[in-house]
Protein backbone atom coordinates (compact mmCIF):
# COMPACT_ATOMS: atom_id res chain seq x y z
CA UNK A 1 0.00 0.00 0.00
CA UNK A 2 2.60 2.50 0.98
CA UNK A 3 5.83 2.77 -0.94
CA UNK A 4 7.17 5.65 1.10
CA UNK A 5 10.79 5.65 2.10
CA UNK A 6 10.22 8.72 4.26
CA UNK A 7 12.32 8.98 7.41
CA UNK A 8 10.71 8.90 10.84
CA UNK A 9 11.24 12.60 11.74
CA UNK A 10 9.60 13.56 8.44
CA UNK A 11 6.63 11.30 9.21
CA UNK A 12 6.22 12.88 12.64
CA UNK A 13 6.41 16.36 11.08
CA UNK A 14 3.76 15.47 8.49
CA UNK A 15 1.51 14.05 11.22
CA UNK A 16 1.84 17.25 13.28
CA UNK A 17 1.07 19.40 10.24
CA UNK A 18 -1.99 17.29 9.44
CA UNK A 19 -3.13 17.79 13.02
CA UNK A 20 -2.74 21.57 12.58
CA UNK A 21 -4.76 21.43 9.35
CA UNK A 22 -7.60 19.38 10.81
CA UNK A 23 -7.64 20.67 14.42
CA UNK A 24 -10.34 23.35 14.08
CA UNK A 25 -12.73 21.04 12.23
CA UNK A 26 -12.19 18.11 14.62
CA UNK A 27 -12.50 20.37 17.66
CA UNK A 28 -16.09 21.41 16.99
CA UNK A 29 -17.30 17.83 17.60
CA UNK A 30 -16.42 17.67 21.33
CA UNK A 31 -17.38 21.32 21.81
CA UNK A 32 -20.87 20.65 20.48
CA UNK A 33 -21.45 18.27 23.44
CA UNK A 34 -20.34 20.88 25.96
CA UNK A 35 -22.49 21.43 29.02
CA UNK A 36 -21.02 24.90 29.61
CA UNK A 37 -22.67 28.26 29.15
CA UNK A 38 -19.71 29.71 27.21
CA UNK A 39 -17.29 28.44 24.60
CA UNK A 40 -14.42 26.56 26.23
CA UNK A 41 -12.17 23.67 25.40
CA UNK A 42 -12.01 21.12 26.85
CA UNK A 43 -15.50 21.58 28.32
CA UNK A 44 -15.82 20.98 32.07
CA UNK A 45 -19.10 19.09 31.63
CA UNK A 46 -20.93 17.32 28.84
CA UNK A 47 -24.52 17.46 27.62
CA UNK A 48 -26.85 17.71 24.62
CA UNK A 49 -28.09 21.13 25.72
CA UNK A 50 -26.67 22.93 22.68
CA UNK A 51 -28.45 20.60 20.28
CA UNK A 52 -31.66 21.30 22.18
CA UNK A 53 -30.85 25.01 22.12
CA UNK A 54 -30.37 24.75 18.36
CA UNK A 55 -33.79 23.17 17.85
CA UNK A 56 -35.34 26.01 19.87
CA UNK A 57 -33.45 28.73 17.99
CA UNK A 58 -36.01 29.80 15.42
CA UNK A 59 -33.63 32.24 13.69
CA UNK A 60 -31.12 29.44 12.97
CA UNK A 61 -33.82 27.03 11.86
CA UNK A 62 -35.41 29.50 9.47
CA UNK A 63 -31.97 30.48 8.12
CA UNK A 64 -31.31 26.79 7.49
CA UNK A 65 -34.52 26.42 5.44
CA UNK A 66 -33.71 29.60 3.53
CA UNK A 67 -30.26 28.21 2.69
CA UNK A 68 -31.69 24.87 1.63
CA UNK A 69 -34.35 26.41 -0.61
CA UNK A 70 -31.87 28.96 -1.99
CA UNK A 71 -29.33 26.23 -2.74
CA UNK A 72 -31.93 24.11 -4.53
CA UNK A 73 -33.27 26.97 -6.68
CA UNK A 74 -29.79 28.27 -7.49
CA UNK A 75 -28.63 24.78 -8.48
CA UNK A 76 -31.57 24.21 -10.82
CA UNK A 77 -31.18 27.60 -12.53
CA UNK A 78 -27.40 27.18 -12.78
CA UNK A 79 -27.80 23.87 -14.58
CA UNK A 80 -30.60 25.19 -16.80
CA UNK A 81 -28.40 28.11 -17.88
CA UNK A 82 -25.05 26.31 -18.01
CA UNK A 83 -26.04 23.15 -19.94
CA UNK A 84 -27.12 25.04 -23.09
CA UNK A 85 -24.15 27.39 -22.73
CA UNK A 86 -21.70 24.48 -22.43
CA UNK A 87 -23.32 22.91 -25.50
CA UNK A 88 -22.93 26.08 -27.58
CA UNK A 89 -19.36 26.67 -26.43
CA UNK A 90 -18.12 23.11 -26.84
CA UNK A 91 -20.27 21.59 -29.60
CA UNK A 92 -21.45 24.45 -31.80
CA UNK A 93 -18.05 26.00 -31.55
CA UNK A 94 -18.59 29.32 -33.30
CA UNK A 95 -16.07 32.12 -33.54
CA UNK A 96 -15.11 33.38 -30.10
CA UNK A 97 -16.21 30.38 -28.04
CA UNK A 98 -12.90 30.51 -26.16
CA UNK A 99 -13.68 34.11 -25.30
CA UNK A 100 -17.23 33.22 -24.25
CA UNK A 101 -15.93 30.51 -21.94
CA UNK A 102 -13.46 32.86 -20.28
CA UNK A 103 -16.06 35.60 -20.08
CA UNK A 104 -18.71 33.45 -18.41
CA UNK A 105 -16.24 31.99 -15.91
CA UNK A 106 -14.68 35.41 -15.16
CA UNK A 107 -16.69 35.99 -11.93
CA UNK A 108 -14.56 33.28 -10.28
CA UNK A 109 -11.48 35.46 -10.78
CA UNK A 110 -12.84 38.26 -8.62
CA UNK A 111 -12.67 38.09 -4.84
CA UNK A 112 -16.10 37.68 -3.28
CA UNK A 113 -15.64 40.79 -1.13
CA UNK A 114 -15.39 42.88 -4.34
CA UNK A 115 -18.24 41.03 -6.08
CA UNK A 116 -20.42 41.38 -2.98
CA UNK A 117 -19.87 45.14 -2.78
CA UNK A 118 -20.42 45.57 -6.53
CA UNK A 119 -23.71 43.67 -6.39
CA UNK A 120 -24.79 45.50 -3.20
CA UNK A 121 -24.46 48.93 -4.84
CA UNK A 122 -26.46 47.97 -7.94
CA UNK A 123 -29.09 45.99 -6.02
CA UNK A 124 -29.62 48.84 -3.56
CA UNK A 125 -30.75 51.08 -6.41
CA UNK A 126 -33.23 48.55 -7.84
CA UNK A 127 -34.64 47.44 -4.47
CA UNK A 128 -33.22 43.91 -4.56
CA UNK A 129 -31.48 44.10 -1.17
CA UNK A 130 -32.79 41.74 1.49
CA UNK A 131 -34.97 39.94 -1.05
CA UNK A 132 -34.89 36.27 -1.98
CA UNK A 133 -34.56 37.04 -5.71
CA UNK A 134 -31.55 39.24 -4.93
CA UNK A 135 -29.91 36.33 -3.12
CA UNK A 136 -30.68 33.97 -6.01
CA UNK A 137 -29.00 36.27 -8.55
CA UNK A 138 -26.05 36.95 -6.22
CA UNK A 139 -25.41 33.23 -5.81
CA UNK A 140 -25.94 32.47 -9.50
CA UNK A 141 -23.07 34.82 -10.33
CA UNK A 142 -20.62 32.36 -8.77
CA UNK A 143 -22.43 29.01 -9.13
CA UNK A 144 -23.05 29.31 -12.90
CA UNK A 145 -19.33 29.56 -13.73
CA UNK A 146 -18.62 26.43 -11.66
CA UNK A 147 -21.43 24.56 -13.43
CA UNK A 148 -20.22 25.77 -16.83
CA UNK A 149 -16.67 24.70 -16.12
CA UNK A 150 -17.58 21.19 -14.97
CA UNK A 151 -20.09 20.69 -17.81
CA UNK A 152 -17.80 22.06 -20.54
CA UNK A 153 -15.01 19.75 -19.36
CA UNK A 154 -17.40 16.77 -19.33
CA UNK A 155 -18.74 17.59 -22.79
CA UNK A 156 -15.24 18.19 -24.17
CA UNK A 157 -14.11 14.77 -22.98
CA UNK A 158 -17.08 12.91 -24.54
CA UNK A 159 -16.35 11.16 -27.84
CA UNK A 160 -18.20 12.65 -30.79
CA UNK A 161 -18.83 9.28 -32.45
CA UNK A 162 -22.20 8.51 -30.79
CA UNK A 163 -23.64 11.93 -31.53
CA UNK A 164 -22.37 11.82 -35.12
CA UNK A 165 -23.84 8.38 -35.61
CA UNK A 166 -27.19 9.54 -34.26
CA UNK A 167 -27.34 12.56 -36.56
CA UNK A 168 -26.13 10.53 -39.57
CA UNK A 169 -29.03 8.18 -38.92
CA UNK A 170 -31.37 11.14 -39.23
CA UNK A 171 -31.83 12.34 -35.63
CA UNK A 172 -32.74 16.00 -35.36
CA UNK A 173 -30.21 18.06 -33.32
CA UNK A 174 -32.64 18.42 -30.40
CA UNK A 175 -33.36 14.67 -30.40
CA UNK A 176 -29.67 13.80 -30.58
CA UNK A 177 -29.02 16.15 -27.68
CA UNK A 178 -31.87 14.80 -25.55
CA UNK A 179 -31.38 11.11 -26.28
CA UNK A 180 -27.60 10.86 -26.70
CA UNK A 181 -25.63 13.86 -25.42
CA UNK A 182 -27.56 14.57 -22.23
CA UNK A 183 -27.48 10.97 -20.89
CA UNK A 184 -23.76 10.77 -21.59
CA UNK A 185 -23.25 13.99 -19.62
CA UNK A 186 -24.91 12.53 -16.51
CA UNK A 187 -21.75 12.21 -14.35
CA UNK A 188 -20.83 15.82 -15.11
CA UNK A 189 -24.36 16.94 -14.28
CA UNK A 190 -24.23 15.15 -10.90
CA UNK A 191 -20.87 16.77 -10.13
CA UNK A 192 -22.12 20.21 -11.19
CA UNK A 193 -25.27 19.78 -9.08
CA UNK A 194 -23.27 18.92 -5.95
CA UNK A 195 -20.77 21.69 -6.54
CA UNK A 196 -23.44 24.37 -7.17
CA UNK A 197 -25.38 23.33 -4.10
CA UNK A 198 -22.35 23.25 -1.80
CA UNK A 199 -21.03 26.58 -3.11
CA UNK A 200 -24.43 28.24 -2.62
CA UNK A 201 -25.03 26.61 0.76
CA UNK A 202 -21.58 27.70 1.99
CA UNK A 203 -21.49 31.18 0.43
CA UNK A 204 -21.10 33.83 3.08
CA UNK A 205 -19.29 36.97 1.87
CA UNK A 206 -21.53 37.96 -1.06
CA UNK A 207 -24.57 36.92 0.97
CA UNK A 208 -23.52 39.13 3.90
CA UNK A 209 -23.89 42.15 1.62
CA UNK A 210 -27.31 41.10 0.33
CA UNK A 211 -29.20 39.78 3.36
CA UNK A 212 -31.49 41.97 5.39
CA UNK A 213 -32.80 41.94 8.95
CA UNK A 214 -35.68 39.63 8.03
CA UNK A 215 -33.88 37.36 5.56
CA UNK A 216 -30.72 35.47 6.42
CA UNK A 217 -28.93 32.32 5.30
CA UNK A 218 -27.36 29.81 7.66
CA UNK A 219 -23.69 30.81 7.08
CA UNK A 220 -24.56 34.48 7.55
CA UNK A 221 -26.52 33.69 10.71
CA UNK A 222 -23.53 31.70 11.99
CA UNK A 223 -21.18 34.57 11.13
CA UNK A 224 -23.27 37.08 13.08
CA UNK A 225 -23.55 34.64 15.98
CA UNK A 226 -19.77 34.10 16.20
CA UNK A 227 -19.26 37.84 15.85
CA UNK A 228 -21.48 38.67 18.81
CA UNK A 229 -21.25 35.69 21.20
CA UNK A 230 -18.87 32.89 22.10
CA UNK A 231 -21.03 29.90 22.99
CA UNK A 232 -21.10 26.25 21.84
CA UNK A 233 -24.25 26.72 19.70
CA UNK A 234 -22.23 27.20 16.52
CA UNK A 235 -20.43 23.91 17.21
CA UNK A 236 -23.67 21.92 17.19
CA UNK A 237 -24.71 23.56 13.90
CA UNK A 238 -21.25 22.84 12.50
CA UNK A 239 -21.41 19.16 13.38
CA UNK A 240 -24.74 18.84 11.57
CA UNK A 241 -23.32 20.78 8.60
CA UNK A 242 -20.28 18.51 8.43
CA UNK A 243 -22.59 15.50 8.22
CA UNK A 244 -24.67 17.17 5.50
CA UNK A 245 -21.52 17.92 3.48
CA UNK A 246 -20.30 14.35 4.00
CA UNK A 247 -23.60 13.04 2.67
CA UNK A 248 -23.37 15.18 -0.48
CA UNK A 249 -19.72 14.24 -0.98
CA UNK A 250 -20.48 10.54 -0.59
CA UNK A 251 -23.26 10.72 -3.17
CA UNK A 252 -20.83 12.37 -5.59
CA UNK A 253 -18.10 9.88 -4.77
CA UNK A 254 -20.42 6.95 -5.46
CA UNK A 255 -21.57 8.39 -8.78
CA UNK A 256 -18.54 10.07 -10.33
CA UNK A 257 -15.55 9.93 -7.99
CA UNK A 258 -14.49 12.58 -5.55
CA UNK A 259 -11.11 13.60 -6.89
CA UNK A 260 -12.53 14.11 -10.39
CA UNK A 261 -15.03 16.60 -9.07
CA UNK A 262 -13.19 18.69 -6.55
CA UNK A 263 -9.53 18.49 -7.45
CA UNK A 264 -9.77 19.21 -11.16
CA UNK B 1 -13.09 27.79 -3.02
CA UNK B 2 -13.57 30.19 -5.85
CA UNK B 3 -9.96 30.79 -6.66
CA UNK B 4 -8.74 27.21 -6.72
CA UNK B 5 -9.87 26.92 -10.23
CA UNK B 6 -8.71 30.12 -11.76
CA UNK B 7 -5.55 28.66 -13.17
CA UNK B 8 -7.24 26.04 -15.34
CA UNK B 9 -7.16 26.40 -19.11
CA UNK B 10 -10.36 26.09 -21.15
CA UNK B 11 -11.07 22.40 -21.78
CA UNK B 12 -10.34 20.86 -25.14
CA UNK B 13 -13.28 21.34 -27.45
CA UNK B 14 -13.98 18.97 -30.33
CA UNK B 15 -16.37 20.47 -32.82
CA UNK B 16 -19.64 19.40 -34.34
CA UNK B 17 -21.28 21.97 -36.54
CA UNK B 18 -25.03 21.56 -36.48
CA UNK B 19 -26.46 24.86 -35.39
CA UNK B 20 -27.10 28.35 -36.60
CA UNK B 21 -26.10 31.59 -34.97
CA UNK B 22 -29.70 32.19 -33.94
CA UNK B 23 -29.88 28.97 -31.95
CA UNK B 24 -26.52 29.69 -30.34
CA UNK B 25 -27.62 33.14 -29.22
CA UNK B 26 -30.91 31.78 -27.85
CA UNK B 27 -29.09 29.06 -25.89
CA UNK B 28 -26.62 31.57 -24.44
CA UNK B 29 -29.31 34.06 -23.49
CA UNK B 30 -30.04 32.84 -19.92
CA UNK B 31 -26.42 32.76 -18.77
CA UNK B 32 -25.67 36.07 -20.55
CA UNK B 33 -28.65 37.78 -18.94
CA UNK B 34 -27.80 36.70 -15.39
CA UNK B 35 -24.16 37.57 -16.01
CA UNK B 36 -25.11 41.03 -17.22
CA UNK B 37 -27.30 41.82 -14.19
CA UNK B 38 -25.15 40.13 -11.55
CA UNK B 39 -21.63 40.66 -12.83
CA UNK B 40 -20.93 43.02 -15.75
CA UNK B 41 -23.21 45.85 -14.67
CA UNK B 42 -22.16 45.76 -10.98
CA UNK B 43 -18.44 45.65 -11.75
CA UNK B 44 -18.62 48.52 -14.26
CA UNK B 45 -20.73 50.46 -11.78
CA UNK B 46 -18.15 49.78 -9.06
CA UNK B 47 -15.44 51.29 -11.22
CA UNK B 48 -17.63 54.33 -11.83
CA UNK B 49 -18.47 54.58 -8.11
CA UNK B 50 -14.81 55.02 -7.18
CA UNK B 51 -14.92 58.44 -8.92
CA UNK B 52 -18.12 59.62 -7.24
CA UNK B 53 -18.25 61.94 -4.29
CA UNK B 54 -19.31 60.62 -0.89
CA UNK B 55 -21.66 62.87 1.07
CA UNK B 56 -22.10 62.86 4.83
CA UNK B 57 -24.64 60.31 6.10
CA UNK B 58 -24.16 57.78 3.35
CA UNK B 59 -25.20 59.82 0.32
CA UNK B 60 -23.43 59.65 -3.01
CA UNK B 61 -23.14 62.52 -5.50
CA UNK B 62 -22.52 61.71 -9.16
CA UNK B 63 -19.23 63.32 -10.03
CA UNK B 64 -15.92 62.66 -11.62
CA UNK B 65 -13.34 63.33 -8.94
CA UNK B 66 -10.04 61.72 -8.09
CA UNK B 67 -10.12 62.60 -4.40
CA UNK B 68 -11.06 59.03 -3.34
CA UNK B 69 -7.84 57.86 -4.91
CA UNK B 70 -5.60 60.75 -3.88
CA UNK B 71 -7.10 60.67 -0.38
CA UNK B 72 -6.15 57.03 -0.07
CA UNK B 73 -2.48 57.70 -0.63
CA UNK B 74 -2.42 60.96 1.32
CA UNK B 75 -3.91 59.47 4.47
CA UNK B 76 -1.45 57.70 6.76
CA UNK B 77 -4.20 55.37 8.08
CA UNK B 78 -4.89 54.04 4.59
CA UNK B 79 -1.25 53.91 3.59
CA UNK B 80 -0.58 51.81 6.68
CA UNK B 81 -3.65 49.68 5.95
CA UNK B 82 -2.40 48.91 2.45
CA UNK B 83 1.17 48.19 3.56
CA UNK B 84 -0.17 46.07 6.44
CA UNK B 85 -2.50 44.03 4.22
CA UNK B 86 0.21 43.29 1.69
CA UNK B 87 2.90 42.43 4.25
CA UNK B 88 0.61 40.32 6.45
CA UNK B 89 -0.58 38.47 3.33
CA UNK B 90 3.01 37.86 2.21
CA UNK B 91 3.86 36.54 5.68
CA UNK B 92 0.81 34.24 5.67
CA UNK B 93 1.75 33.01 2.18
CA UNK B 94 5.28 32.16 3.33
CA UNK B 95 4.05 30.38 6.48
CA UNK B 96 1.46 28.46 4.47
CA UNK B 97 4.19 27.32 2.08
CA UNK B 98 6.41 26.15 4.95
CA UNK B 99 3.66 24.10 6.65
CA UNK B 100 2.19 22.77 3.38
CA UNK B 101 5.38 21.68 1.62
CA UNK B 102 6.13 18.61 3.78
CA UNK B 103 2.53 17.40 3.45
CA UNK B 104 2.58 17.86 -0.33
CA UNK B 105 5.93 16.10 -0.66
CA UNK B 106 4.70 13.22 1.50
CA UNK B 107 1.47 12.96 -0.53
CA UNK B 108 3.44 12.99 -3.77
CA UNK B 109 5.53 10.07 -2.55
CA UNK B 110 2.63 7.97 -1.26
CA UNK B 111 0.43 5.85 -3.46
CA UNK B 112 -2.69 3.74 -3.56
CA UNK B 113 -5.48 3.98 -1.00
CA UNK B 114 -3.29 5.67 1.60
CA UNK B 115 -2.75 8.55 -0.84
CA UNK B 116 -6.47 8.75 -1.64
CA UNK B 117 -7.29 8.84 2.06
CA UNK B 118 -4.77 11.61 2.75
CA UNK B 119 -6.00 13.59 -0.27
CA UNK B 120 -9.54 13.43 1.10
CA UNK B 121 -8.19 14.72 4.45
CA UNK B 122 -6.57 17.64 2.64
CA UNK B 123 -9.70 18.48 0.63
CA UNK B 124 -12.21 18.03 3.45
CA UNK B 125 -11.45 21.35 5.20
CA UNK B 126 -12.22 23.08 1.87
CA UNK B 127 -15.74 21.74 2.12
CA UNK B 128 -16.14 23.12 5.63
CA UNK B 129 -17.31 26.70 5.94
CA UNK B 130 -14.64 29.29 6.75
CA UNK B 131 -16.94 30.48 9.55
CA UNK B 132 -16.83 27.03 11.17
CA UNK B 133 -13.06 26.70 10.86
CA UNK B 134 -12.52 30.20 12.24
CA UNK B 135 -14.84 29.31 15.12
CA UNK B 136 -12.65 26.27 15.81
CA UNK B 137 -9.64 28.58 15.98
CA UNK B 138 -11.44 30.93 18.36
CA UNK B 139 -11.94 27.96 20.71
CA UNK B 140 -8.28 26.95 20.39
CA UNK B 141 -6.72 30.39 20.70
CA UNK B 142 -9.00 31.91 23.35
CA UNK B 143 -7.46 33.48 26.47
CA UNK B 144 -8.49 30.50 28.62
CA UNK B 145 -8.09 28.11 25.71
CA UNK B 146 -5.94 24.98 25.58
CA UNK B 147 -2.94 26.57 23.83
CA UNK B 148 -2.69 29.60 26.10
CA UNK B 149 -3.15 27.35 29.18
CA UNK B 150 -0.43 24.99 27.95
CA UNK B 151 2.00 27.88 27.48
CA UNK B 152 1.10 29.26 30.92
CA UNK B 153 1.66 25.81 32.46
CA UNK B 154 5.24 25.97 31.22
CA UNK B 155 5.70 29.03 33.39
CA UNK B 156 5.89 31.49 30.51
CA UNK B 157 3.67 34.56 30.38
CA UNK B 158 1.36 33.55 27.51
CA UNK B 159 0.98 35.93 24.60
CA UNK B 160 -2.47 36.95 23.41
CA UNK B 161 -3.27 34.76 20.44
CA UNK B 162 -6.67 36.14 19.51
CA UNK B 163 -8.19 39.47 18.47
CA UNK B 164 -4.84 40.52 17.07
CA UNK B 165 -2.71 39.95 13.97
CA UNK B 166 -1.18 36.78 15.42
CA UNK B 167 -4.58 35.10 15.55
CA UNK B 168 -5.44 36.19 12.01
CA UNK B 169 -2.11 34.85 10.73
CA UNK B 170 -2.55 31.46 12.47
CA UNK B 171 -6.16 31.06 11.31
CA UNK B 172 -5.59 32.12 7.71
CA UNK B 173 -2.47 29.97 7.36
CA UNK B 174 -4.51 26.91 8.26
CA UNK B 175 -7.44 27.95 6.08
CA UNK B 176 -5.22 28.44 3.01
CA UNK B 177 -3.23 25.19 3.46
CA UNK B 178 -5.45 23.00 1.22
CA UNK B 179 -5.08 25.47 -1.68
CA UNK B 180 -1.31 25.49 -1.25
CA UNK B 181 -1.05 21.70 -0.94
CA UNK B 182 -3.15 21.11 -4.07
CA UNK B 183 -1.15 23.70 -6.08
CA UNK B 184 2.14 22.18 -4.94
CA UNK B 185 0.95 18.70 -5.87
CA UNK B 186 -0.09 19.93 -9.32
CA UNK B 187 3.44 21.25 -9.83
CA UNK B 188 5.20 18.17 -8.42
CA UNK B 189 4.61 16.19 -11.62
CA UNK B 190 8.19 16.81 -12.74
CA UNK B 191 9.60 15.39 -9.52
CA UNK B 192 10.62 11.87 -10.50
CA UNK B 193 11.74 9.69 -7.54
CA UNK B 194 14.53 8.31 -9.76
CA UNK B 195 16.12 11.77 -9.92
CA UNK B 196 16.30 11.86 -6.11
CA UNK B 197 17.66 8.33 -6.03
CA UNK B 198 20.30 9.28 -8.57
CA UNK B 199 21.40 12.24 -6.45
CA UNK B 200 21.55 10.09 -3.31
CA UNK B 201 23.37 7.26 -5.07
CA UNK B 202 25.95 9.72 -6.33
CA UNK B 203 26.65 10.58 -2.72
CA UNK B 204 24.61 13.74 -2.10
CA UNK B 205 23.51 14.04 1.55
CA UNK B 206 19.72 14.41 2.06
CA UNK B 207 19.93 18.16 2.75
CA UNK B 208 21.91 18.77 -0.40
CA UNK B 209 19.55 16.58 -2.43
CA UNK B 210 16.68 18.71 -1.17
CA UNK B 211 18.22 22.13 -1.89
CA UNK B 212 19.87 21.25 -5.18
CA UNK B 213 17.47 18.72 -6.73
CA UNK B 214 14.02 18.59 -5.14
CA UNK B 215 13.44 22.28 -4.44
CA UNK B 216 14.44 23.58 -7.92
CA UNK B 217 12.22 20.99 -9.60
CA UNK B 218 9.23 22.02 -7.50
CA UNK B 219 9.59 25.78 -7.99
CA UNK B 220 6.72 26.06 -10.52
CA UNK B 221 4.32 24.49 -7.99
CA UNK B 222 5.63 26.79 -5.27
CA UNK B 223 5.08 29.84 -7.48
CA UNK B 224 1.50 28.81 -8.31
CA UNK B 225 0.64 28.03 -4.68
CA UNK B 226 2.11 31.33 -3.47
CA UNK B 227 0.20 33.34 -6.08
CA UNK B 228 -3.05 31.65 -5.13
CA UNK B 229 -2.57 31.98 -1.38
CA UNK B 230 -1.44 35.59 -1.62
CA UNK B 231 -4.51 36.73 -3.58
CA UNK B 232 -6.78 34.73 -1.26
CA UNK B 233 -5.12 36.21 1.82
CA UNK B 234 -5.32 39.81 0.56
CA UNK B 235 -9.03 39.47 -0.19
CA UNK B 236 -10.09 37.23 2.71
CA UNK B 237 -12.70 38.68 4.98
CA UNK B 238 -14.33 36.16 7.33
CA UNK B 239 -11.23 35.09 9.26
CA UNK B 240 -9.70 38.59 9.75
CA UNK B 241 -13.09 39.91 10.80
CA UNK B 242 -13.83 37.17 13.37
CA UNK B 243 -10.33 36.34 14.64
CA UNK B 244 -9.27 39.98 14.47
CA UNK B 245 -12.24 40.95 16.62
CA UNK B 246 -12.47 44.35 14.95
CA UNK B 247 -8.96 45.23 16.06
CA UNK B 248 -7.09 44.11 12.95
CA UNK B 249 -7.50 46.44 10.00
CA UNK B 250 -6.96 44.89 6.60
CA UNK B 251 -8.22 45.83 3.14
CA UNK B 252 -11.12 43.39 3.00
CA UNK B 253 -12.44 44.23 6.48
CA UNK B 254 -12.17 47.94 5.69
CA UNK B 255 -14.14 47.48 2.44
CA UNK B 256 -16.91 45.81 4.43
CA UNK B 257 -16.91 48.44 7.19
CA UNK B 258 -16.97 51.31 4.69
CA UNK B 259 -19.80 49.67 2.73
CA UNK B 260 -21.99 48.50 5.62
CA UNK B 261 -21.11 50.58 8.69
CA UNK B 262 -19.82 53.95 7.44
CA UNK B 263 -21.85 53.76 4.21
CA UNK B 264 -19.09 55.43 2.22
CA UNK B 265 -19.59 53.55 -1.04
CA UNK B 266 -17.15 55.57 -3.18
CA UNK B 267 -14.34 54.81 -0.73
CA UNK B 268 -15.35 51.13 -0.46
CA UNK B 269 -15.38 50.94 -4.28
CA UNK B 270 -11.95 52.57 -4.48
CA UNK B 271 -10.52 50.07 -1.97
CA UNK B 272 -12.07 47.21 -3.98
CA UNK B 273 -10.46 48.40 -7.19
CA UNK B 274 -7.20 48.67 -5.27
CA UNK B 275 -7.53 44.99 -4.30
CA UNK B 276 -7.93 44.16 -8.01
CA UNK B 277 -4.83 46.25 -8.81
CA UNK B 278 -2.89 44.26 -6.19
CA UNK B 279 -4.19 41.06 -7.84
CA UNK B 280 -2.88 42.30 -11.19
CA UNK B 281 0.50 43.12 -9.67
CA UNK B 282 0.70 39.66 -8.07
CA UNK B 283 -0.10 38.04 -11.43
CA UNK B 284 2.61 40.10 -13.13
CA UNK B 285 5.17 39.04 -10.52
CA UNK B 286 4.05 35.42 -10.97
CA UNK B 287 4.48 35.58 -14.76
CA UNK B 288 7.92 37.12 -14.27
CA UNK B 289 8.96 34.45 -11.75
CA UNK B 290 7.75 31.66 -14.07
CA UNK B 291 9.84 33.05 -16.92
CA UNK B 292 12.93 33.11 -14.71
CA UNK B 293 12.33 29.52 -13.52
CA UNK B 294 11.72 28.06 -16.99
Amino acid sequence: METNTTSLPMKVLVAVLFLFLLAPVILVVPISFSGEQVLSFPPASWSFRWYTALLNNSAMISAFWTSLLLGAIVTVISLAAAIPAAYVIVRMRTAGSGFLYNFFTAPLLLPTIVLGLAILIVFASIGFLGTFSGLVIGHLVITMPYALRVLATTLGNLPLACEEAASTLGGRPITVFRRVTLPMMAPGIVAATALCFLVSFDEVVITLFLTGPRLSTLPVQLFHHVESRADPLVASVSVLLIFLTLAVVMIVDRTVGLSKTFVK
Amino acid sequence: MSAVATAHPAPAMPRLALGRTGTAVALLLPIALINAIGFVLPVLNLLRMSFNEALAGGGVREAFILSNWTGLFGDSFYLELIVNSVSVSLGITFLTLVVSYPIALYLHRSSGRWRTFLTVLVISPLLTSAVVRTYGWIALLADQGPIVSAIAALGITPPRLMFNTTGVVIGLTEILMPYMILSLLAGFGRLDPRVEEAAMTLGAPPAKTFWRVILPLTLPGIALGCLLCFVLAVSSFITPKLLGGGRVFLLATEIYDQAIVTLNWPLAATLSILVLVIFGAALAVYARVLRVIE
